[in-house]
């Protein structure tokens, strides 16, 4: 499978992305300015990365979604290409209208990076494949505006739809997110936003490899 | 020139830690009697020409697709 990682001033977590997914598919991504207009139609994964794109400025992700690549991202996706948008990203992409919902202050109020617990609350996505239904894994994260939230109509037809794929768990919710929710995928399944970070847990040096079932799922790898 | 002013503040309902962490702080000052505090964004925005129906529009349109992020927020645009 062709790769592509999505480049925006102010990610800083595109170099790990970019490590993670060589190491798991074996070929470097190919990697996408902000300015492009269109995305190869080889590419079958295009990975939006974290990091802090414009500043945060105005709201998380908000000016890197009116970005040309942006738009260029969401025609491809509604042809039904796998796309995974990490921390930053998933803001990104919620900002693009490609996930519903916002991402909103911590509750804290204060930047948290650690290790949380997540649940895998759908393991039948093309991303979740690897792992089993309530399965608990590891995974750190590094954010200040992780807080989900959408209305009621909206949160009740992601939760009907199974498109709640990750909740934090055991007691390890680090921002208020409503239903504990830490990642969601689009209703047609093949968008998925999460704003912990799979790309730091994927090897024995990270201190496990919990994040590489992920991918390799995307990527439809041997993990 | 028109001048206009926007404001966007969160809907109702969703939740504002930052408005309460505020809220704390002016009652951490001394300030008696503060209830809810709700923050929001401020953009005073300058537009070429003199049509204003035309200027209003623009700006609820600026509003839609970038200042407010309407999942969230509301908006009221004022010309000046």
């Amino acid at each position: 499978m062709k790769t592509a990682v999505v480049l925006l001033p102010g990610l800083n977590r595109d170099r790990d992305m970019i490590a993670a997914l060589t190491k798991i598919s074996g070929t470097p991504p190919v990697t996408i300015w902000q300015t492009e207009t269109e995305i190869a139609d080889d590419i079958d994964l295009v990975v939006v990365p974290g990091g802090f794109s414009y500043g945060d400025y105005l709201r998380c992700g908000a000016i890197a979604a009116r970005m040309p690549v942006l738009r260029a991202l969401k025609e491809k996706a509604e042809r039904g290409t796998r796309v995974i948008g990490v921390c930053n990203g998933f803001q990104i992409l919620v900002e693009a209208g490609l996930l519903p919902g916002a991402l909103m202050r911590n509750a804290s109020l204060k930047f948290v990076c650690r290790e949380v617990k997540l649940e895998v609350a759908n393991a039948s996505t093309s991303f979740t494949s690897g792992y089993t239904q309530g399965q608990i894994i590891r995974c750190p994260v590094a954010h200040h505006d992780g807080n989900y939230v959408a209305d009621e109509t909206t949160l009740k037809s992601i939760e009907d739809k199974g498109q709640v794929v990750f909740r934090y768990a055991e007691g390890t919710n680090p921002n208020g997110s409503m239903n504990d929710i830490a990642g969601i995928v689009n209703e047609a399944g093949n968008v998925l936003g999460m704003m912990p970070h799979p790309e730091n847990l994927i090897e024995a040096a990270h201190g496990g490899d919990d994040g590489r079932a992920l991918f390799a799922a995307a990527l439809e790898v041997a993990a | 020139m028109i001048k206009a002013r926007v404001t966007v503040t969160l809907k109702n309902g969703v939740l504002d830690p930052q408005g309460k962490a505020i809220g704390h702080a002016l009652s951490g000052l001394g300030f008696d009697g503060v209830g809810s505090v709700r923050q929001g964004k401020v953009f005073d925005i300058e537009i070429e020409g003199d049509d204003r129906a035309a200027a209003e529009a623009d700006l609820k349109a600026m509003c839609d697709k970038l200042l407010a992020n309407t999942v969230i927020e509301d908006y009221s645009v004022t010309l000046i």
